[in-house]
């Protein structure tokens, strides 16, 4: 803010609450700026920031990936939208991956949910 | 073309400079050259951006303007003009708010005879003389008030009570021995607690004094000014004036008592508005630390009622006190002219209040037979009550209150700049004027202006030239007035 001066501390506070009015999207990528967000940045879920997709992991690397199909399923239902597409394990399923303590060892042990699972209980 | 045009605002200038109050977020900014010109070009409506950017373009940079602009818009100066500004949202607490302060009415007696009382005088509320109420408030009751301050504090670490009357003094006994029961109590509760009182001076005696010393009581001295002032209205029942009897028992006090600072607090009326020489007396002769004014509340057309004209005189006497309170604080002295700083701490903050003040929130009154009420002056009124100290105060009923008291119910106020500090005004005083604690205070609307003004001028004097003298605002939470 150049031609106006906060003198107030509520003066203060509209500057940095509306700091981030006018943004435009920002990468989920490290560096220096600009490609670096001004904090604070809270990236959540794959659908709210452009991921540079998995041939290169968040920090711009490559050790982490050619992980098993099971990682990403792990990945979406914990912090997305997918939730929906896998079985409701806060309510109807809470041991679904009860024998999967490592994704990459156990995920043939992550079995389906029929209904009639449900009804047996 | 977007048409943009001016948002709600007050102006105002110091050392030099043009300051902005931005309303309702009672933000304060300091403004430029280009954006004077700006605001300066949209004073007859709205206009279009190309327009705005062509006729200031000798002058000023497009890009510049285009800046500037985005700024003002930002901080809602400016918008555009199809777009309708935002109302204030109405939040309502969804659970309790801590109690901050609770007044204690320890009596309902006083052994002098104001005729402007707002508790004895002509336009009381409730029957003191012949009414319910127990003349004097018991032990029990008292420190059930206690017990209930206590748990009405919920999370906050802090507990306040204030002793109030009638004249508080008259039961300085049962208000000695609550102060005991409830330091003992609070230090259980894991609590701070602390007191202060209102009294008219004349009981004060040395022990009374030494206890208020030793145990840190904060204490405010109704009077109003020199022997001829104080002696028009501040009488006891035979007439004669109090001044004589209180002046030596407040020097012995103030001689005695220096662990808090210790306030007058003056009563203004038609005929005792000489704001200087009431301030000169009181803290030259007396030795007040500071001194507060309020304009007598009343029904109109009371002999001692303030004028539409005796307001322009008052604003004019508190500028003049204001003047000299800038010089003090440009010079990092102390001036004790508190209303000044209550506004000047309440502008640097930038509060914008929904309320005009705590009554009902954060500060609740007692009566002597232990009704809660929404303050201190409407303590024993059955229409103002929120419940009693034994069983607690009804939630519905204090958001009710706060519904049907929030700003934005007050029509009359959603077109006036100075509505974020004033929110309407005290509910006793409108409650006293025009009958109902939820109408606006329009007797006064100019004079709050004037005033509110003022301080402005003042604040960004000060911002502009010794700004650090606003650090101490910084963190001191705005105190609850008693009065």
């Amino acid at each position: 803010m150049k031609h106006l001066t906060p003198v107030n501390r509520k003066a203060a506070l509209v500057k940095s609450v509306t700091a981030g009015e006018n943004k435009d999207v920002v990468a989920l990528q490290q560096g220096g700026p600009p490609q670096q967000p001004e904090p604070p940045h809270i990236p959540n879920g794959c659908s709210l920031v452009f991921s540079p997709g998995w041939e290169a992991d968040r920090t711009g690397g490559t050790a982490g990936l050619c992980q098993p199909v099971e990682r990403d399923l792990f990945d979406c239902h914990m912090g997305c939208f997918w939730p929906a597409q896998v079985p409701d394990q806060l309510n109807h399923a809470p041991d679904w991956t009860a024998k999967c303590a490592a994704a990459q060892k156990d995920w043939r042990k992550i079995d389906l949910i029929f209904p009639a699972d449900e009804k047996k209980k | 073309m977007t048409n943009i045009s001016l948002r709600e605002f007050h102006p105002f200038e110091a050392a030099g400079r043009r300051f902005l109050y931005l309303v309702p977020s009672a933000a304060v900014f300091a403004l430029d050259d280009c954006s004077s010109a700006i605001l300066d070009s949209l004073a007859d409506g709205p206009r279009p951006v190309d327009d705005l950017t062509r006729e200031l373009s000798a002058r000023f940079d497009s890009v510049e303007v285009g800046d500037t602009i985005a700024e003002l818009q930002r901080v809602r100066a400016l918008g555009e003009s199809s777009a309708k500004p935002t109302p204030l949202p109405k939040f309502i607490p969804l659970k309790p708010v801590p109690l901050q302060t609770l007044v204690v009415n320890v009596t309902n007696q006083c052994n002098l005879a104001c005729t402007y009382c707002y508790e004895y005088g002509e336009d009381k509320i409730v029957d003191t003389e012949n009414g319910k109420q127990p003349k004097f408030m018991s032990e029990e009751t008292a420190r059930e008030a206690v017990e209930f301050a206590l748990r009405e504090s919920r999370g906050n670490p802090h507990a306040h009570i204030t002793f109030f009357g009638g004249e508080t003094l008259m039961n300085f006994n049962v208000l000695k021995s609550t102060i005991a029961y409830a330091r003992r109590r609070a230090a259980e509760a894991g609590k701070d607690i602390d007191f202060s009182l209102t009294t008219n001076a004349t009981l004060l005696r040395p022990d009374i004094i030494e206890f208020l010393a030793t145990e840190r009581v904060g204490v405010t001295i109704s009077i109003d000014g020199p022997e001829e002032m104080q002696d028009k209205f501040r009488v006891f029942s035979n007439g004669a004036g109090s001044y004589a009897m209180a002046a030596p028992k407040i020097k012995a006090l103030l001689e005695r008592h220096r662990s808090r600072p210790i306030g007058a607090r003056v009563t203004l009326t038609r005929q005792t508005l000489d704001v200087r020489k009431i301030y000169r007396h009181l803290t030259e002769e007396l030795g007040f630390w500071e001194v507060g004014f309020a304009p007598v509340t009343t029904a109109p057309g009371r002999d001692y009622a303030i004028s539409d004209g005796g307001f322009d005189h008052l604003l004019a006497q508190f500028r003049d006190l204001a003047g000299d309170f800038l010089e003090a604080a440009l010079q990092n002295r102390h001036h004790g002219f508190s209303n000044i700083r209550e506004t000047l701490q309440e502008l640097h903050h930038g509060h914008a209040k929904a309320y005009p003040c705590g009554a009902g929130i954060g500060l609740m009154g007692v009566s002597t037979d232990g009704n809660v009420a929404l303050c201190h002056r409407f303590a024993g009124s059955d229409d103002h009550s929120l419940g009693n100290v034994r069983d607690g105060v009804s939630w519905d009923k204090q958001q009710d209150f706060l519904q049907s008291h929030h700003i934005n119910n007050k029509t009359d106020c959603s077109t006036c700049w100075a509505r974020p500090i004033c929110a309407g005004g005290c509910y006793h005083e409108a409650h006293t004027r025009y009958g109902s604690t939820n109408r606006p205070n329009l007797h006064y609307c100019e004079w709050i202006r004037g005033w509110t003004h003022t301080c402005l001028e003042i604040y960004g004097e000060i911002a502009e030239k010794n700004p650090d003298f606003l650090r101490q605002f910084d963190d001191e939470e705005v105190p609850e007035k008693v009065s």
